[in-house]
């Protein structure tokens, strides 16, 4: 059932691309949205550890790079969201490691204190392989967008974060046989 | 290419311990997708056309889905016939106003018998209408949006896409049912300018703000010409009618600098559409291309 699995992670990636293209530009403040994929590759993380989250954020990022109206090189979203699965598995592993034993639901603290980790970190990481490749970007509009990003993503963590993990939790492989 | 990733999905499972070489192959891999992009023409340009006529007809759905709820806060503002007057009022504004931002340059072009030429040859066009289904965010730091008109309503990369207030920008590439339009002020966008009065042309960068900030930079050909502040831009338009028609408005001058060592003049343009609130678009195409849908004429009535 493994293509299954992937399915739904795809659909649930596709699900957010579009509601982030299509829907909160509307709300948006100053152009500047919630990143509905990066929230899910962070709840993939959040269940499934950094190795799924990294593949899972690497897929969203090329179809973040590539649907339409992208225009910026392609690439730049997925090497972001490589990052942000990685590093905001580890961080979880590494909490639980301490603590509780590993599956165990992440509290809410640590939930929110890994998504705004993962927006700064993935946004930083968009915005600074524009200024390597030469892309006019200031920084007071830089600060200003990771900033409200970093507002956006925290404040849409109550609603999106929950049934994510939910989902990937249902689809999860049991560990007893892993 | 849906089938690559179930593949690659497969591999790592669910393993708690993370490997290193993982992360450097999509690292690696997310570096080599850039390496490919950077070339125009590639294999990622047909990958982007995939992609769009997948993506492109859920996000006109979606955008048709959200649209009623998008509206909700206007109901509350005012009853449904003043907010028709409402609209009215502001299409015949903005038009008056844009009649009155050309005129300048009408006059300056009458004036002139190429001008007159021109003028006749751009009669020639008609507007595909068509709607803004998507944005991009700002973080991806481009200003692009994806339009619900595609190859099937006739439109085709570089034609240029306004509204009733001015100009908004041109098509990068289309597919069947979508678009995606540059705007003017993304930082990539360059627009061959003309100032009204003075008729000196020069080139407008973006400078990938919008909102209020939404300025164009416009640089002038002929360094010894000043740009009067409130001097009224349009597009100054090649031979070939591509990318931009000519004499479309796009702002006003708003401040003027002038570097005495450089010996450059640069003037900031306030942009007369509203690129926060962009809607109702159209896409000007040559008269008589087949389209799926409702075709403006040169003379305003529909086909």
């Amino acid at each position: 059932m493994t293509w299954l699995r992937a399915l739904v992670a795809f659909v649930a990636v596709s699900v957010a691309l579009v509601l982030q293209v299509s829907l909160f530009p509307h709300l948006a403040w100053d152009g500047i949205g919630p990143d509905l994929c990066l929230l899910v590759v962070v709840g993939a993380a959040l269940v499934r550890g950094p190795q799924f989250a990294a593949v899972l954020g690497f897929a969203a990022g090329v179809a973040l790079d590539l649907a339409p109206p992208a225009d910026h090189l392609a690439g730049r979203w997925a090497l972001a969201l490589v990052v942000v699965g990685y590093v905001a598995g580890h961080v979880v592993q590494r909490g639980s490691r301490q603590g509780s034993r590993p599956g165990d639901r992440p509290s809410a603290t640590a939930v929110l204190a890994t998504v705004a980790a993962a927006s700064f970190v993935g946004t930083s990481v968009f915005a600074l392989t524009g200024i390597v490749l030469g892309g006019p970007v200031g920084i007071p509009e830089l600060l200003e967008v990771i900033v409200v990003a970093l507002v956006w993503d925290v404040l849409l963590t109550p609603l999106v974060l929950p049934p994510v993990m939910a989902l990937f939790r249902r689809i999860e492989p049991d560990r007893s046989l892993a | 290419m849906s089938r690559m990733r179930e593949r690659r999905w497969r591999g790592p499972g669910g393993g708690q311990q993370p490997s290193p070489a993982l992360l450097v192959a999509l690292v690696l891999a997310s570096l080599s997708l850039m390496t490919l992009d950077a070339q125009a023409g590639g294999p990622v340009d047909s990958a982007r056309r995939a992609v769009g006529e997948v993506f492109g007809p859920v996000e006109v759905a979606t955008a048709t889905a959200v649209r009623p709820f998008t509206a909700v806060p206007d109901w509350f503002r005012s009853r449904d016939d003043m907010q028709q007057d409402l609209l009215r009022l502001q299409a015949e504004n903005s038009r008056l106003r844009s009649d009155l931002a050309t005129e300048d340059y009408d006059k300056n072009r009458l004036d002139e018998y190429d001008g007159l030429t021109a003028a006749a040859r751009s009669l020639g066009t008609s507007l595909v209408p068509a709607r803004v289904v998507g944005l991009g965010p700002s973080q991806s730091f481009s200003r692009t949006v994806t339009i619900d008109a595609g190859s099937d309503a006739g439109v085709r990369p570089d034609l240029t896409v306004l509204n009733n207030d001015g100009l908004v920008g041109r098509v990068l590439r289309v597919t069947r049912t979508t678009a995606t339009v540059l705007l003017i002020v993304d930082a990539d966008s360059v627009v061959g300018a003309r100032v009204g009065r003075s008729m000196q042309v020069g080139l407008l960068h973006g400078r990938g703000v919008l909102g209020s900030d939404g300025r164009l930079d416009l640089e002038l050909v002929d360094q010894t010409a000043v740009p009067a502040e409130h001097d009224t831009v349009v597009t100054w338009g090649s031979e070939a009618g591509g990318p931009y028609v000519s004499g479309v408005p796009v702002g006003r001058v708003t401040h003027v600098y002038s570097s005495v060592r450089e010996t450059t003049q640069r003037a900031v343009i306030d942009p007369f559409v509203d690129f926060g609130a962009l809607d109702l678009l159209g896409v000007v195409v040559p008269s008589g291309t087949a389209s799926d849908r409702a075709v403006i004429e040169a003379n305003g009535t529909l086909r």
